[in-house]
């Protein structure tokens, strides 16, 4: 499969002369990491010279590297300066790293989410990086009048070897950054074999500040006159504020006052990601957060049942549509039912390949087999929050976001200020998992800071975050195979459905390598909100997929990685349909590596081995886990995981990501489950919402990567989806017992006699 | 309101705060010291924690009026210069993801070390199984332990 490369977009290349000094951006990001150690203030220099928007470099030959996408622990603050580094050719020990604040103008491309940093930063970064190579070289050509074609660089150093001359990039970067920048479609790049940086381990850029316990994050954030705040959401899906008692706790200690607060002007079309459960709150502020919290529970308040509505959502053309939003209060009980009546009616045809009702009517045997998995709360470690200042002219935002460009226009509409006007700048964040791409925390600290005039922090107590919503939806998903006498597959049928929205990704594996295939899909509408979730719809299809192809597998008497060959060399050399999104070579790759590095046909004695693969945001990953049973409880002993993600920037970080995406799949599986009691979620602390914990964490998990020269492609979701079917399928070698709910704890203790 | 005179880190620090106040807010509200962090305030998660006369224990959980004239440190006072053993292992193995529960991770290692030099896998788990991790970084976890465990 070939990716199509975007266009670069020249803007990214420009000086922006206002901000060359260190404008707003740059005093901020000082003040909100830390003051510069003594090492670092020794190698300060007295002036910096802007090369382009991500660059800037030193009299005395330092350079800072922006980071521009913000940071949730994908380790993008250290991966993506490093493509920079390796084409400016620079000593990366030298390197300081700034994260860059909410910069469009300078910016392409400031969004954390898709697994997309590294893959769509890949061809701007380097030449980013190759231009301002260039501007130095050009500067040394100028200066030292020779040829600039004879001028060679080499880790920060600029040489015309002829003549003898060298000298430092800092030695050159006052008049490099004068110059006209290069035509960027026309610089040249490194070949991959002469990397010096991209695909040797480098360490986190901040991991001693996060050692030493430095303020990063919004949370640790605090200014002169700073006030504090928290929100009172309601307490159900399908309920909404009627009145409160402003007076029940604006006499308590340090309480300054308490409001409503509408998120949304009435008229404002909303985008996709304006997900807020509940638009109308109140905010209590005070003195100190404690105060706050402590208010929070004396407020009177009374609820009341809401009934549908309508919102405006911003359509193409300017043209807003109107979206409802149900009334009611719902259960998840309910929720079964409904998702069961889906399975026998007809669902939305998406893809068909061939003639799947012959084949089904002339199989003699049908396998059915229906997946399910509740909804899912993303639990960030560190709670939503936001600190905001704002005053009538403009607005200053430091918050943990993964899409500022989705929330400044929400901003701009509900504070009444220009868009320009508004400065968000990028907190490192305690966790995203895609629920930072709903911004709306950010517009309750602002619309607090411009109702009691004075800059704010607000956060979210764990219960406000864990009961306000944006989960990943339930799903369901019902797998047909028909097989002939002598257990040939003549068809497969998938149709996948859930609360609000369908998990179905109709041209996928295995859409390509059967004959006759049928994929239909179904949706229940709620008033549950809900979002991207790590990997969206492919963190429960892939479960599903893949464990029906295990029993499949099973069924027809074949092994379950040679299985999946035997389909995927269908797929390449004679697939069917033109629409299949996947490389079968690539993936069949990557289950041939992980069948080597686990040593997959030698199974360990008291050892149940599970295996799965999966394709997602554009890279290839197989799994094997390994169990054991321990006094009646499954003990994840071994993960393996081949990935084939293209060139891998930052190795070991690469691994780490890795293993915690195959941690939080693993924890997912057993544990993860929110439900809901007349609309009332009914897990708000992690006393109740199990997260996995370090007990329950693989006791060895090894990640390889394959070794290849591909673009690089998405790393930060892949590993997590093909994980449920690999543990879910070594349940069964353990168990006997397929598992075809999640989570998988509750009827691995209904198993009697659980030994191995 | 209350005044007490807190030891923390080997500093005396004067605060006036109601005697509910949990720690946690007063080291972070009051003493600008951010290094522990909020995650759960009921003592489920493990990112506030701190230690009372070398003991780990929940700062959100820990109310100041306890305290008395006990030592506390926070990872800002585990060492002078970053480089407590524990701390070097985390960097070595280059533990951490978002970062936001790790100086819990830490300040609960720390306390495991000094009662156990040298724990086993199955003393690492469940010393440290108060503290979550959402980004999963269990495994580096306890690697970084037993590196630390070979220079304490």
């Amino acid at each position: 499969m070939t990716l199509i490369e975007k266009k670069l977009n020249r803007r990214s290349f420009l000086k922006v002369s206002a901000l060359a000094g260190g404008g707003m951006m740059l005093s901020f990001s000082w003040l909100a990491g830390c003051k510069p150690t003594n090492e670092e203030i020794l190698t300060m220099p007295d002036e910096w010279f802007e090369i382009n928007s991500y660059i800037k470099i030193g009299e005395n030959g330092a350079v800072t590297l922006f980071n521009p996408n913000p940071e949730f622990g994908q380790n993008v603050k250290t991966s993506l300066p490093m493509i920079l580094a390796e084409e400016l050719d620079i000593d990366w020990k030298k390197v300081f790293v700034e994260q860059a604040d909410f910069y469009p103008d300078r910016f392409d491309r400031q969004f954390t989410g898709g697994s997309n940093s590294v893959r769509s930063s890949w061809k701007p970064l380097r030449t980013a990086g190759a231009t301002a190579r260039q501007l130095i070289i050009n500067a040394a050509s100028q200066t030292w009048n020779v040829p600039v074609e004879e001028i060679t660089t080499s880790m920060g150093t600029v040489e015309h070897k002829s003549s003898g001359k060298k000298a430092g990039y800092g030695e050159m970067a006052s008049l490099a950054g004068t110059l006209d920048a290069p035509d960027p479609e026309t610089v040249n790049l490194k070949e991959i074999p002469d990397f010096k940086i991209i695909g040797k381990s480098k360490k986190n850029v901040d991991g001693n500040k996060i050692v030493t316990g430095k303020p990063l994050f919004a949370l640790d954030h605090k200014v002169e006159g700073m006030k504090y705040a928290s929100i009172v959401h309601p307490p159900a899906f399908g309920m909404k504020l009627k009145s409160f008692d402003k007076n029940s706790v604006t006499s308590l200690p340090g309480i300054q006052d308490a409001f409503e607060l509408k998120i949304f002007k009435d008229d404002y079309g909303r985008n996709f990601f304006d997900t807020t459960t509940f638009p109308v709150i109140i905010a209590i502020v005070g003195n100190s957060t404690w105060e706050v919290l402590q208010a929070k529970k004396s407020l009177k308040v009374e609820w009341e049942k809401a009934s549908d509505s309508t919102f405006p959502m911003a359509g193409r053309g300017g043209q807003n549509r109107e979206i409802k939003v149900l009334g009611g209060l719902e259960n998840s009980s309910t929720h079964k039912e409904k998702m069961a009546e889906y399975i026998s009616k007809p669902g939305n045809i998406h893809r068909k390949d061939g003639d799947p009702e012959t084949a089904f009517k002339q199989a003699s045997r049908i396998i059915e087999r229906t997946y399910s998995a509740p909804f899912l709360a993303h639990n960030t470690m560190e709670p939503m929050n936001a600190f905001a200042d704002v005053k009538d002219d403009q607005a200053i935002i430091y918050a943990p976001t993964q899409a500022p460009e989705l929330i400044r226009q929400t901003l701009s509409s509900s504070l009444g200020l220009p868009v320009e006007n508004i400065q968000i700048n990028l907190a490192r964040m305690g966790g995203g998992f895609g629920r930072r791409a709903y911004s709306h925390h950010l517009t309750e600290a602002a619309l607090i800071s411009q109702k009691i005039k004075a800059p704010v922090k607000m956060v979210y107590t764990r219960e406000d975050d864990m009961t306000a919503g944006v989960y990943r939806p339930t799903y369901s998903a019902t797998y047909r195979a028909a097989l002939d006498a002598n257990n040939n597959l003549l068809g497969l049928h998938v149709k996948a459905g859930g609360i609000p929205e369908s998990p179905l990704h109709a041209n996928r594996f295995p859409a390509g390598a059967i004959d006759n295939y049928l994929a239909e899909s179904w949706q229940i509408d709620s008033n549950i909100t809900i979002g991207a979730f790590r990997a969206p719809r492919s963190n429960f299809i892939a479960g599903a997929e893949q464990s029906f192809l295990d029993e499949l597998a099973e069924e027809m008497g074949k092994d379950p990685i040679e299985f999946r060959l035997e389909l995927l060399k269908r797929a390449e050399t004679n697939p069917v349909g033109e629409r299949n999104d996947y490389d079968p070579k690539r993936y069949a790759g990557v289950l041939e590596l992980v069948r080597e590095k686990s040593n997959w046909s030698n199974v360990p004695s008291g050892i149940a081995r599970g295996v799965s693969a999966y394709f997602c945001h554009n890279s290839y990953v197989a799994e094997v886990v390994d169990i054991s049973i321990k006094n009646k409880q499954p003990v994840v002993e071994s993960v393996f995981a081949a990935v084939d993600c293209g060139i891998v920037i930052n190795p070991d970080a690469a691994a780490n990501m890795g293993e915690g995406a195959i941690v939080d799949g693993i924890g997912n599986a057993f544990f993860g489950e929110m439900t809901f009691e007349d609309g009332v979620p009914t897990k708000s602390n992690f006393d109740k919402y199990r997260m996995i914990r370090h007990n329950e964490a693989p006791k060895k998990i090894e990640v390889h990567f394959v070794e290849n020269n591909e673009a690089p492609t998405g790393l930060g979701e892949p590993l997590f989806p093909p994980i449920f079917a690999a543990l879910g399928n070594s349940l069964y070698k353990a168990t006997g017992k397929r598992l075809y709910e999640q989570p998988f704890q509750p009827q691995i203790l209904q198993i009697e006699n659980l030994n191995m | 309101m209350a005044q007490y005179n807190l030891n923390i880190n080997g500093k005396t620090h004067q605060v006036d705060v109601d005697p509910n106040t949990p720690l946690l807010w007063v080291l972070r509200d009051h003493l600008d010291l951010v290094g522990t962090k909020f995650g759960c305030g009921i003592a489920q998660c493990g990112a506030c924690t701190v230690h009372v006369e070398g003991n780990a224990i929940r700062s959100c959980s820990y109310p100041v009026s306890a305290i008395e004239d006990k030592k506390v440190v926070t990872i800002e006072g585990l060492s002078e210069k970053g480089d407590h053993p524990v701390q070097k292992a985390w960097l070595e193995h280059d533990v951490p993801q978002c970062g936001y529960c790790q100086s819990g991770q830490i300040m609960t290692a720390v306390s495991l070390l000094n009662q156990n030099s040298n724990p086993t896998d199955e003393e690492i788990s469940q010393a440290m199984n108060g503290n979550i991790c959402r980004c999963g970084t269990y495994t580096r976890i306890k690697a970084a332990i037993k590196t630390a465990s070979k220079s304490i």
